[in-house]
């Protein structure tokens, strides 16, 4: 706990932005300040060390919040998926702890991978069932599931489509529909829309901000856009490579619905530059 | 446009490509033969083979029958062998290591030196001899490919079905066996041909001994009789029997991948 409340509130922020950040926290804290809710998960001095020798993680200090929407950039290499493996539980921390404040949500976990991963055999109804079929639930039962959760991701009339007939926008939404047709608490992400051309990486941003504000998950998004990470979320940690850990971590004190107004806001431009300037840090 | 027609799809360079080096082959195989006067009992024309194969049509078709059903029983025991022990290795790798080098020693055998073996042991059931003979020659890339194609199964996928909880038995059958099922396919087409000509091979080990006649008695014999038209017409009809085989391999193949494998993706469309 103690170590979540200094990564949320760098003391170096304030000397950043000055009095504007002071004002626009007061303004918005209620809507974006994680500040006293709970935390999820809670990774307490963790490292990796993977088998070939690469500490991939060194001494990382991370607590998501619930409910908020966390996300980790950082250059490449620099454990931002073994982050979110072994939140997953893919994988164990070589040393530290990584504990689940709430272990009712562990179960109530799913991952968005890069790629889409879908099974090509499947038609697009079959891949959104996938889950709920591993849980051992007829098709009866999770008819009603699988239709709302192709419904919420756009892709309404596209249900017996096979995955290699579809955009990489479409495949991007399945893979999302998978993930949250089993409910989820929480929605591990890493690298969704990194493969994607501009506009429909914008389109896709858009409609999991909105699904995010409707059904309150907690979202861990792994992205390399710092545009993207400020636009969306309510926290972004950066990361450094060599050994990878955790060296900076900014609150997006700004309100939703964002629009493009936000976009185009001095705010937006002070976070981004921000961003930036830790990533050249942590590069070092 | 996935539904051409069947005039279109005879029509493309898939077929007329081939079909074209076929033309050029025969009428150069009719040319050599009429300049140089090559007489029939060296090298038969192609019109005299044909005409061979028409008035023998009755016995010689009579004898591929024996040959195919060697090969088509062969070919499924490979099939469901190969499938069912690449499983078993994938259940546990121990078995896989104790078991694999076996296989390989079993496909690196000369099928000609141990056929003569089994046709001995076997006496009493050539049949059974023939199909084992064919079986050894089919087996093994049916098992190579299926046990790599169980093991090529992406990591993220994986990863999924780790993440859900997903029991051995549900891996395997929404997961594995999906992932291998192009490889299985692939092993099946190699095997297609192989079964057929581990059935000759052993018929010609057989020799005459064997009740029932195969096509590779059917060329034995016309070879001693110095009947060379009779023997390549025989030998046509292998070799028909044996792009048939591979065809229909390859239609079932492509049914199958039709709606995903890149395989099976028509490059045109
Ligand atoms: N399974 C693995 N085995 C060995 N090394 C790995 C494995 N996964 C990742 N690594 C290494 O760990 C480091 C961090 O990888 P990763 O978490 O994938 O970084 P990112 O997602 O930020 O690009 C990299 O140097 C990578 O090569
Ligand atoms: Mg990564």
């Amino acid at each position: 706990m103690l170590t979540a409340q200094r990564l949320i509130d760098p003391p170096h922020l304030s000397s950043v932005f000055g009095d504007s950040r002071v004002t626009s926290s007061s303004a918005y804290s209620s809507s974006t300040s994680y500040k006293d809710v709970a935390p999820t998960v809670i990774l307490d001095r963790v490292s990796k060390v993977y088998p070939s020798g690469t500490i991939a993680l060194q001494d990382v200090d991370l607590s998501v919040k619930q409910g908020e929407f966390l996300s980790l950039v950082g250059p490449s290499g620099c454990g931002k998926s073994t982050v979110l493996g072994l939140i997953a539980g893919l994988s164990k921390p070589t040393q530290g702890d990584l504990q689940w404040a709430m272990p009712e949500f562990r179960k109530d976990l799913a991952f968005v991978f890069q790629d889409a991963s879908l099974l090509p055999w499947s038609n697009v109804e079959e891949n959104v069932r996938l889950p709920l079929k591993l849980a051992g639930q007829s098709k009866k039962q999770t008819q009603q599931a699988v239709t709302e959760a192709i419904a919420l991701v756009g892709l309404k009339g596209s249900e017996k489509a096979f995955p290699r007939q579809l955009s990489g926008g479409m495949k991007m939404r399945v893979s999302i529909a998978r993930a949250i047709v089993t409910q989820p608490k929480v929605l591990l992400m890493d690298e969704p829309f990194g493969a994607l051309d501009e506009i429909t990486r914008n389109r896709l941003n858009e409609d999991l901000m909105n699904l995010w504000r409707q059904k309150r998950w907690t979202v861990v998004f792994v992205t390399h856009n710092i545009y993207e990470a400020v636009y969306l979320s309510t926290r972004v940690a950066v990361m450094g490579v060599n050994p990878g850990r955790i060296v900076d971590d900014l609150v997006i004190d700004a309100p939703y619905p964002r629009t493009e107004a936000f976009r185009q806001s001095p705010e937006f431009g002070q976070y981004r530059r921000q961003l930036a300037k830790a990533l050249a840090e942590g590069m070092e | 446009m996935r539904d051409k027609s069947l005039t279109e799809k005879l029509l493309s360079p898939d077929v007329l490509a081939p079909f074209a080096v076929g033309i050029v082959f025969i009428l150069g195989w009719d040319l050599l033969v009429r300049i140089a006067g090559l007489p029939p009992y060296l090298l038969p024309g192609p019109l005299l083979v044909i005409q061979t194969l028409i008035e023998n049509w009755g016995d010689l078709f009579s004898s591929l029958t024996v040959t195919f059903q060697i090969t088509i029983v062969a070919f499924l025991t490979a099939a469901g062998s190969g499938l069912a022990i690449a499983i078993l290795f994938t259940i546990n790798k121990w078995i896989e290591r104790s078991l694999f080098p076996y296989a390989v020693v079993l496909q690196t055998t000369p099928l000609v030196a141990i056929a003569p073996l089994i046709i001995i042991w076997l006496k009493e059931n050539t049949f059974g001899a023939l199909v084992l003979c064919a079986w050894i020659a089919a087996f093994f890339p049916i098992l190579s490919n299926t046990t790599l194609g169980l093991n090529s199964v992406d990591r993220n996928l994986n990863n999924l079905f780790t993440l859900y909880n997903a029991s051995p038995w549900q891996r395997l059958i929404y997961l594995r066996l999906p992932s291998a099922l192009p490889y299985f396919l692939g092993g099946l087409r190699i095997s297609g041909g192989l079964s057929l000509i581990g059935a000759v091979v052993a018929e010609f080990v057989a020799g005459t001994g064997g009740s029932k006649s195969g096509i590779a008695y059917q060329i034995l014999i016309a070879s001693y009789n110095l009947q060379i038209p009779r023997m390549f017409a025989a030998l046509l009809l292998v070799t028909g029997l044996g792009i048939v085989i591979f065809a229909v391999l390859s239609l079932i193949s492509d049914a199958l991948l039709k709606d995903w494998h890149e395989s099976a993706v028509n490059p045109n469309q």
